[in-house]
């Protein structure tokens, strides 16, 4: 493994160990997630055929909002001292940032993993059970959605009201992440075709992860 | 090792450092001492190279400041602040590995460097979970880990027993033997003990 890899690798471990030992995920706020997913149906009442229109974009949206929680608290224990000291390793700092991007992504895969049979469940959605097909959607969003979290947490660091001032960032850029991923569930739904709406999401992905790379180190540097 | 010229540097648009000049060669023990506010911890975060100065021009081991330059020396300073660099989820012992991944340092150095410290015993107690001078100690392993050629000491006595004060006194001196340097600031003298070779006052950020 080379040296950017291996730094790369050290940081999800950390991560991963580090949210595994808080449990704050699996306590705070994934059963907040699943009590807000069941809102809905809740209010609405047994209108099947509008819970089952509503129910992707709803699972999307959660998995946006309640994902922006994750980004935002895997980054609160990096202190100014902590950031220094990362700093003074000489490691990469793209490294770092790719590292965060990935632990951010991975929880998040695992909490949308929990949150769509779930969504299955409240909504019904009229959609056939393509397992790869949702797989690869649900990964596809998730990367987008944990490069923009990762991005803007590291923006807010050190800024006074950053738990509100990183989701204003995030949500709109989003919207294309929520709108493709949505559709193409949709579309899967329909029978239709997902080239599109996959190749939206595909773009905004790598647009992140190109953007990520470029800003990584000037964004570490202005965060001190 | 240190050479800084008329360096200023404003934070949030307030000089917090003026016009500073300093040298620090090789085998040189410095002690910087001002009141709170001095403008001691911004003086260390700046040879760090962790901050760029606003004006003037800081030399960092042969690196210029505010350039990509000092991504090449980096691995070879060492800061210890008041408050330690841990990862309060994670072990004494998981916590130095990991710095010691990404500085391509043995991961195994973590652990000795805990023993040596008189960590060995807790290596495995997470962060959190430590007594803060356990931390203070567990942050000096890590420094032990990085064998640095410019060592930073902030308050480097404050708070600590005698046993951790040894420690520090002995990275000091295989700092100093190793042909590095060591910079530490202090808001009074007393508390510099026989760290440095000389004191320099620091106050409203102008170095005397």
């Amino acid at each position: 493994m080379t040296g950017f890899w291996s730094e790369v690798v050290t940081v999800v471990r950390r991560d991963v160990i580090a949210e595994w030992r808080r449990g704050e995920i699996a306590t705070v706020v994934l059963p907040f997630a699943l009590v807000a997913l069941m809102v809905f149906p809740l209010a609405i009442g047994v209108d099947l055929p509008l819970l089952t229109r509503i129910g992707p974009a709803t699972f999307w949206a959660i998995v946006l909002l309640f994902g922006m929680q994750i980004g935002l608290r895997q980054t609160t224990t990096e202190t100014t001292v902590m950031r220094d000291a990362l700093a003074l390793t000489g490691s990469d700092p793209v490294a770092r940032h790719v590292g965060r991007t990935l632990s951010a992504t991975a929880l998040l895969v695992g909490f949308a993993a929990v949150l769509y049979p779930a969504m299955l469940v409240f909504y019904a959605p009229d959609v056939p059970v393509r397992w790869p097909v949702m797989v690869g959607l649900v990964l596809l969003y998730v990367v987008g959605l944990g490069q923009l979290i990762t991005l803007a947490a590291q923006v807010t660091i050190g800024v006074g009201g950053r738990n509100t001032l990183a989701p204003l960032i995030v949500a709109p850029l989003a919207i294309p992440l929520v709108v493709g991923a949505s559709q193409a569930l949709e579309s899967v739904g329909r029978g239709g075709s997902i080239l599109s709406w996959t190749l939206l999401v595909t773009a905004v992905d790598l647009a992140l992860v190109v953007t990520g790379i470029v800003v990584a180190r000037p964004l570490e540097e202005a965060s001190r | 090792m240190i050479e800084l010229g008329s360096v200023t540097v404003r934070r949030g648009g307030v000089p917090v450092l003026r016009g500073i000049g300093l040298v620090v060669g090789t085998g040189e023990s410095v002690g910087i001492v001002g009141p709170n506010g001095a403008g001691k911890t911004t003086l260390l975060r700046l040879l760090a190279t962790l901050i760029a100065p606003s004006t003037g021009e800081a030399k960092i081991l042969g690196a210029q400041v505010g350039t990509t330059a000092v991504d090449a020396i980096r691995s070879r300073i060492s800061l210890v602040g008041h408050e330690p660099a841990l990862y309060p989820e994670l072990t004494l012992a998981e916590n130095l590995e990991h710095l010691c991944r990404l500085s391509g340092a043995d991961p195994a150095l973590g652990r000795i460097n805990l023993d040596k410290t008189g960590l060995g015993a807790v290596a495995d107690r997470r962060a959190d979970r430590c007594s803060n001078g356990m931390r203070r100690r567990a942050d000096l392993a890590r420094v032990m880990t990085t064998d640095p050629d410019l060592l930073l000491l902030d308050e480097a006595h404050a708070g600590l027993d005698r046993d951790a004060r040894a420690v520090i006194d002995h990275v000091v001196a295989t700092t100093l033997s190793g042909g590095g340097a060591v910079v530490v600031v202090s808001h009074e003298a007393d508390a510099l003990g026989d760290l440095t070779d000389r004191i320099i006052p620091l106050a409203a950020g102008r170095l005397g």
